[in-house]
């Protein structure tokens, strides 16, 4: 049973995190570079361009790469320090296995030998999806095609999914309805020629900070900016236009706004006839949203409602920016259509200046969804289910239809169904589902009864802690391959140092074991990321994520190269849709009604007051990497909650108290923050903590029957204030981190 | 040498808060981990407006003359740079005399540091560390005859303080007109627009 081996403090002695705040050797060793390696940075899906420097196999610091055309130098603070993670204290430098006290290091050999053994016995006993897999959106894209191929060939099971499911999978899903294509519309360089942006439940400063400098240099020109969102975050706080809506209404919103578009004429009625479908259905399931009703569900005033349609309507050019507030629902792909519609109804989209995009937020988010590690998706965004796709991909990896599986969980029904007793055992692949799924006190019970769970990290993960076996992995900078960030953009990623110790790559680990599986005719000839990329190249071809013309001296020498990009003499696409065309087979665009339904939880007379959860920008996910680089942790040690001082005078909170935030799953004791910058009605906490202190006590499982994501930005809670005895010890730790005691 | 021709734009409006500019500039080749950039929360309880504060290099600089052991030299390029070690005696006067609150005595080195315009980069072309990095631009290092074309807001060389005319290098970047802020969210929900 994988318990924890021993107590979480004395893990966490052992393993950290513990703060690494200067490069190897200290400020004054300054060691002279041997070289700089042009890459990228390894956290959200902006994937700036970076430059390591290296010394003696040793990242050493930093230089900005200003030719790189996305950022041009530009980085938030975890682009600049993330170099701290070499050579940290806390790497796992070898295989380990669990023991009753503890961890202890293994040979490979045996970890090998014992995962296999255990692998067979779990499949042999229950069948062979009671083994699932979980990956993550930080690999790269040779990475993600080889876990979906490794889990579907090697393992044979159905049960593979990824942590993009916690991320863009509405607007994936919202994306491929309505346009036949799941991909930014456009590359970032039309946002600047846009003369009105719409942001919406995107806190672009601090999740997209370069995203920033883009919408200024619209502003500059003299382009409104609207922004929806609980919090008055920090680009709302200059925007044109702030709508601090209730948590849980912005399809409410955007239905409001086609209403009023139709209402004042401003629809673009020659693109909707010759480029469209559905518009009339559209419109219908916002007939009822006149402003009165819009502003009584969102709690926007008229007067905003309607300056918002009138600033959208009456523009000659615009984008459309959304992420994770109006995708984490339960209502997510919903959400993300009415704001599809929007963009069609004004036909402002597929030229320059006007565009579309989610701000994908994983590191390789787009990519990551693109090869084949979703439980219903094959490589090149095939669907597994459909027969013609299932055979080119069995056509490219060799196999026969009966051997490719079909459908599988996707990761919070892997996780239920771990907790049902249904899967048995568990290979965990840069995910770290106890802090990043919903409903966390149920994920660790989860993980309590696998029979057999093995984790490939390269720090030891809150999830990994649970681990039978752990194989020690490698860092971005120590491996090649390719990555798409969220413009769609595919970049190089270079291998800057070796992995130490007996850490490998995360990619020889899964070759070995697919060998050592007797599955290895179908992985003997993936020797290098370059292999495995031109097999993916292969299976990708003639899929709407065409990779089949893009090689690694082809993104070298275009500085990335966008999807899709079939042949090697195309040079790619930036901007999707241009003369109106769409990727369904008539190439035209679908309107999707989306008639408007409440959140899955809502306040009510035990639990008054709306919750929602998000990031800061000294911090990436759940925070296994940032949580250990001193700079980092310094500007933002511990979780708190954000209260407008009107609900916190009527609940007796002032600035520091200890506050209790409980929601049907648990509760959580932490430091108040009073901010006017959220609504009265909502509290925000951010989630990259575990345990104790992480927001995802409280969340709900409640998933979007589409894109099966959690609702993580909208659930009901009871705020109370309490005494500080009741911090937890790990909060007082970095309370007195952050005193800089 | 620093170009005459580039500038270096404060611009507090675009400020994100993120504090990219304090971790590079304690990257940068010459100040070995200490950051000599303040980054400040105004007033978080009523805004999330932030402020970075960078030295403004003053055509008379202050923190020079009001220094006992003249440590602190302004180059003919208009960069006052950090106190001479040999000559410095840490005695904070720069710190107490300087009308923007930039040099910093760090305690256990005993001397005062303070922006140099990365000297490093800035006099081989290059920008200092953290107008590159910076991610909305609120920190520019660029031509000066190409940031009226390229900004909405006007650049602020000229001061007075204390009933003191100081003139800087550097200059602050001011909306032009100003533009009013409501950053109470129970407001914008009850019609303030």
């Amino acid at each position: 049973m994988a318990h924890l081996p021993t107590d979480a403090a004395a893990l966490r002695s052992r393993f950290g995190p513990h703060l690494n705040s200067a490069p190897p050797g200290g400020w004054d060793a300054d060691p002279v570079p041997e070289r700089t390696v042009e890459t990228h940075c390894c956290f959200c899906g902006q994937q700036c361009g970076i430059k390591l420097k290296v010394a003696g196999n040793q990242v050493v610091g930093f230089d900005p790469w200003e030719a790189f055309p996305f950022n041009k130098g530009k980085l938030c603070p975890k682009g600049v320090k993330r170099y701290l993670q070499g050579g940290h204290p806390d790497r796992l430098l070898h295989a380990m296995k669990r023991t009753a006290s503890g961890f202890e290091p293994m040979g490979w050999e045996e970890a090998m030998e014992r995962t296999v053994a255990e692998i067979t016995r779990i499949q042999d006993r229950y069948g062979k999806d009671a083994f699932a897999m979980l990956s993550g959106v930080s690999l790269t894209n040779e990475k993600s095609y080889l876990a979906g191929k490794f889990a579907r060939l090697a393992l044979g099971t159905r049960n593979l999914d990824y942590n993009g499911r916690l991320c863009m999978v509405s607007a994936g899903a919202g994306n491929k309805k309505a346009f036949g294509v799941d991909r930014a519309a456009n590359s970032w360089e039309d946002i600047p020629l846009a003369d009105v942006i719409w942001v919406t439940g995107a806190n672009v400063a601090e999740c997209a900070p370069i995203t920033t400098d883009y919408i200024w240099r619209a502003r500059d020109r003299g382009a409104k900016l609207i922004v929806v969102d609980p919090r008055i975050t920090p680009l709302a706080r200059t925007a044109d236009l702030a709508l601090p809506l209730r948590p849980g209404t912005d399809s409410a919103l955007t239905n409001g706004i086609l209403h009023l578009l139709d209402q004042w004429n401003l629809v673009d009625r020659d693109f909707v006839r010759d480029h469209t479908n559905g518009f009339d259905e559209a419109l219908e399931a916002a007939r009822a949203c006149t402003p009165q009703w819009t502003s009584a569900v969102t709690g926007l005033p008229v007067a905003a409602i309607e300056k918002a349609a009138r600033m959208w309507g009456e523009a000659s050019t615009s984008f459309l920016l959304h992420a994770r507030g109006i995708e984490h629902q339960s209502k997510g792909v919903e959400n993300v259509n009415s704001c599809i519609n929007m963009v069609l109804a004004t036909g402002r989209i597929g030229r320059p200046g006007c565009g579309y995009a989610t701000i994908t937020g994983q590191g390789n988010g787009q990519g990551g969804r693109e090869h084949g590690h979703k439980c219903d998706q094959l490589p090149g965004n095939r669907d597994i289910e459909n027969p013609e796709h299932r055979a080119h991909i069995c056509g490219v990896w060799g196999c026969t239809d009966e051997e490719l599986p079909g459908k599988g969980l996707s990761a919070q029904e892997i996780m239920n169904a771990i907790h049902e007793g249904d899967i048995k055992g568990l290979l965990c692949l840069c995910f770290n589902p106890l802090v990043s799924l919903p409903d966390s006190t149920f994920t660790r019970e989860a993980l309590e009864k696998l029979e057999f769970f093995v984790s490939l990290d390269f720090f030891l993960s809150e999830t990994a802690q649970h681990a039978d076996i752990i194989f020690p992995s490698a860092l971005h900078e120590e491996d090649d391959g390719t990555s798409t960030s969220a413009e769609g953009r595919v970049i190089r990623i270079r291998k800057a140092v070796e992995p130490p110790g007996e850490a490998r790559t995360d990619w020889e680990i899964l070759v070995e074991l697919a060998r050592r599986l007797g599955r290895g005719r179908f992985f003997d000839h993936f020797t290098s990321p370059g292999a495995i990329f031109q097999e993916l190249r292969r299976a990708s071809s003639g899929g709407t994520a065409d990779y089949g013309g893009i090689t690694y001296e082809k993104i070298e020498k275009q500085m990335g190269v966008f999807w899709p990009c079939p042949t090697e003499d195309h040079p790619g696409t930036p901007r999707l849709f241009e003369g109106g065309k769409f990727f369904h087979p008539d190439g035209r665009a679908r309107f999707i009604p989306t008639p408007w339904r409440p959140p899955m939880e809502e306040v009510d007379a035990d639990y008054p007051v709306w919750l929602t959860s998000g990031r800061v920008v000294f911090h990436y996910l759940s925070g296994t990497q940032t949580r250990r680089i001193g700079f980092l942790v310094e500007q933002c040690p511990h979780p708190y909650v954000e209260i407008h001082p009107r609900l916190a005078a009527n609940l007796g909170i002032r600035e520091g108290d200890a506050t209790a935030v409980a929601t049907r799953r648990g509760e959580l004791v932490l430091p108040a923050k009073l901010v006017t910058t959220i609504r009265p009605d909502t509290v925000f906490i951010p989630y990259h903590w575990p345990g104790n202190l992480g927001a995802n006590r409280l969340t709900a499982r409640h998933l979007d029957p589409v894109s099966r994501i959690p609702e993580f930005k909208v659930s009901a809670c009871r705020v109370t204030r309490t005494t500080p005895d009741r911090f937890p010890p790990e909060l007082l730790e970095l309370m007195a981190l952050g005193r800089g005691e | 040498m620093v170009s005459e021709e580039f500038g270096f734009f404060i611009d507090p409006q675009r400020c994100i808060g993120c504090r990219s500019c304090v971790a590079a500039c304690a990257e940068c080749g010459t100040h070995r981990g200490h950051s000599m950039i303040h980054l400040d929360e105004l007033d978080r309880l009523a805004s999330t407006q932030t402020g970075p504060t960078v030295c403004m290099h003053c055509e008379d600089p202050i923190c020079a003359m009001s220094c006992p052991a003249d440590a602190i030299k302004r180059t003919e390029d208009g960069v006052v740079h950090a106190s001479q070690k040999p000559r410095c005696v840490a005695c904070q006067n720069c710190e107490l005399s300087c009308p923007f609150g930039v040099p910093i005595v760090l305690p256990g080195l005993e001397q005062m540091l303070k922006c140099d315009l990365c000297y490093d980069r800035s006099s081989i072309g290059l920008k200092p560390m953290c107008a590159t990095v910076c991610p909305s631009q609120a920190l520019l290092f660029a031509p000066r005859h190409e940031v009226a074309a390229m900004r909405g807001s006007r650049p602020l060389r000229e001061f007075v303080i204390g009933g003191l005319r100081i003139r800087t290098r550097n200059a602050i970047m001011v909306p032009d007109p100003e533009v009013p802020l409501n950053l109470d969210a129970s407001i914008l929900m009850e019609g303030g627009l």
